[in-house]
């Protein structure tokens, strides 16, 4: 993993300073709160429904136990002994007084972390392939390139007021874990056929109140000049894209608004006019970067046997491991959904066993995922079973990754200022009702996602099932949508018909479920299911 | 009933004003009628109150209740974690946020 160079930590060191400082100044009454918002979002505190809330950046979803070992102690020490994963790979906290944020982020710059960058008009932090240097799918490890570009755009003055707020998401293989085609740009690394790394680059992705599925503009980027490629896309947004509105600012509105075809044109030439100037960062920059990223030391000739005479290990193996590219090595996916729990908390003493998992049987590393679990990416087949029962002691031993309990679900109104529906209780009671591990078995893969209000948090957009907490007139009134999907084969859900009150969309979701069930062919998950029949089977179960 | 809320500066907690200062419990809030202006004006240069404003309210037996779920929720805590919900200031106030 990387570690910061002198250059990485002064700035990071000044900036809490900085922001010591500007803290000071608000409290003292010499500034208004609306100059001081602007900086305390530059440094991830918001302010919620109940308190401060401040939003910790994991870049590209790597981190180790030292790291989470100072999250627990934040959790415990400044806020209220939990903190909450991100569908953006990060970690908030939901309790904090903004006269202690000083001294975490102090805390968090102790172990190479910061709040920068995950609020306001900047490029956030990317999200990768929680598999990412493990998985047997990759063509490589994508982190290094990821790492480049999160140089390459820090405090980069050129994208200090862009006109809203810009993802980036990277994957190295065909099967899409971190729903690069819902980004601002989506970049998949390929080789060629000389073996030549390169990107596959989409733009216009994103969710929110207009959801895109990112068009592809460049099948084959060479790897090093993803930086001017990145800048030309920036600077084409930048000159066009609109600054009158704040909901359509997005780069995916000027792609839907200048057509695709016309995009590319704009890109392609400014790319022409930049990459000539050598603005690249050299290759032996990314060697330097690559170098904090080589493979752990992985012991050689270890078995691949496990003993699965344990049915309840059994299913969890069956459930949260896959396929690593070392023999005798496993990725192990640790669910933070367990059955009427709250999706993505984390107390501080579940962080600290994380933290012990991770360094004691996973090269000391921990990913957090987009769908709010955390993956141990490097585990010997041998220990899994040791692991498991530590989880499963701790409450973490949940076995259904891709289950429909197995859900994305924002804050929604029981913490967000901008949530218009609680998401989180509608979720559990969703949980609840497929609480059975064999009737949940039998439905498999289900994806399904819920979100308080129209930004999309919670990724309703590309739920298999999808959930939208509307407010209609006061009350909490819940939006079904059918038929999305965040992987390779990105798709839109569209919304069914009348929405539910917060029972009603359980007992909604359940018939759409047991329609699936009844005529779905062999082999078919619930979306090839949706897709071959459409809407209208699905419709007269859920309205009769 | 109009009710004036916001968050306290430094510990960012919702509190609600009564007339002569600013209480976590929003059963000890009180009408403002047309002076949610005034108020506030003096209060956040003061820096006694951040992000104020005002909100509907109707009379209930113990006190003020909000009308909107979200600033129940606001005024009590997530519905999701009872364990950290503000307990009123009158024990038997019970939860009225759904």
């Amino acid at each position: 993993m990387y570690r910061y160079d002198q250059f990485d930590q002064a700035i990071v060191d000044a900036r809490v300073e900085e922001f010591r400082d500007q803290v000071a100044r608000r409290i003292a009454g010499e500034m208004t709160d609306d100059q001081f918002k602007p900086l305390r979002l530059k440094n991830g505190l918001y302010l919620q429904l109940h308190a401060y809330m401040l939003r910790v950046a994991v870049p590209y979803g790597t981190m180790d136990s030292r790291q989470m070992r100072v999250l627990a102690d934040i959790a415990r020490t400044y806020d209220r002994g939990y903190g909450h994963f991100t569908t953006r790979q990060n970690l908030q906290f939901n309790w904090i007084k903004l006269e202690d944020t000083p001294d975490i982020l102090a805390k968090l710059a102790g172990v190479q972390m910061h709040a920068i960058q995950t609020s306001g008009e900047s490029i956030r932090n990317i999200s990768a392939d929680q598999f990412a240097g493990a998985a047997a799918d990759e063509v490589c490890d994508p982190r290094p390139w990821a790492e480049l570009i999160r140089q390459f755009t820090t405090f980069h003055p050129e994208f200090s007021y862009l006109p809203r707020k810009f993802k980036i998401g990277l994957t190295a293989s065909d099967n899409d874990r971190a729903a690069i085609k819902l980004h601002d740009v989506g970049l998949q690394v390929l080789r060629d056929a000389d073996g030549q790394f390169g990107f596959r680059v989409y733009v216009g992705g994103g969710m929110g109140r207009t959801p895109f599925v990112a068009h592809l503009v460049r099948d084959f980027l060479p790897a090093t000049a993803i930086c001017s490629y990145l800048e030309a896309i920036l600077r084409v947004w930048n000159r066009n894209g609109r600054r009158d509105n704040i909901h359509k600012q997005r780069i995916k509105i000027l792609v839907h608004d200048l057509g695709a075809e016309e995009f590319t044109r704009q890109v392609e030439a400014e790319f022409a006019a930049i990459q000539p100037l050598g603005d690249d960062i050299p290759l032996a920059e990314y060697d330097r970067i690559a170098a904090y990223f080589v493979a752990p030391p992985f012991e050689q000739g270890l078995s691949d046997e496990l003993d699965l005479s344990d049915p309840r290990f059994a299913a969890w193996v069956e459930r949260q491991v896959h396929a690593h590219k070392q023999p005798g090595y496993a990725i192990a996916t640790i669910s933070l959904k367990p059955i009427g729990g709250i999706p993505g908390d984390v107390t501080a003493e579940q962080m600290e066993l994380l933290a012990d998992l991770a360094e004691q049987y996973s090269f000391d590393e921990l990913r957090p995922t987009h769908a709010q679990n955390i993956a141990l990416p490097h585990v010997r087949k041998a220990d899994l079973y040791t692991i498991w029962q530590q989880l499963d002691a701790a409450g973490l031993g949940t076995a259904n990754l891709d289950w429909i309990s197995e859900m994305i679900v924002c804050p929604g109104l029981d913490y967000c200022s901008l949530a218009n529906a609680r998401s989180i209780p509608v979720g559990q009671k969703i949980a609840e009702r497929f609480a059975d591990p064999a009737r949940q078995a039998d439905v498999g893969e289900l994806k399904l996602k819920i979100s308080g209000c129209i930004n999309a948090c919670g990724h309703h957009h590309v739920g298999h099932i999808g959930i939208l907490g509307v407010d209609r007139k006061g009350t909490e009134n819940f939006q079904l949508l059918l038929g999305g999907s965040g992987a390779e084969d990105a798709s839109l859900a569209k919304i069914v018909g009348p929405g539910f009150n917060e029972d009603g969309v359980v007992d909604a979701v359940e018939r759409a479920v047991e329609k699936y069930r009844e005529i779905r062919n062999p082999g078919e998950r619930f979306l090839d299911t949706y897709r071959r029949v459409g809407v209208e089977p699905f419709k007269e179960a859920i309205y009769g | 009933m109009k009710l004036l809320t916001g968050n306290h500066l430094t510990e960012g907690h919702v509190i609600w004003w009564t007339g002569d200062g600013w209480s976590r419990h929003v059963e000890q809030a009180v009408d403002v009628g047309d002076k949610a202006e005034q108020i506030l004006q003096v209060e956040t240069a003061a820096c006694r109150v951040n992000n104020g404003y005002a909100v509907e309210a109707e009379a209930g037996p113990r006190g003020p209740v909000p009308s909107h779920i979200k600033e129940r929720i606001r005024a009590t805590g997530p519905t999701v974690r009872p364990d950290l919900a503000l307990q009123p200031a009158d024990k038997s106030a019970g939860s009225y946020v759904i």
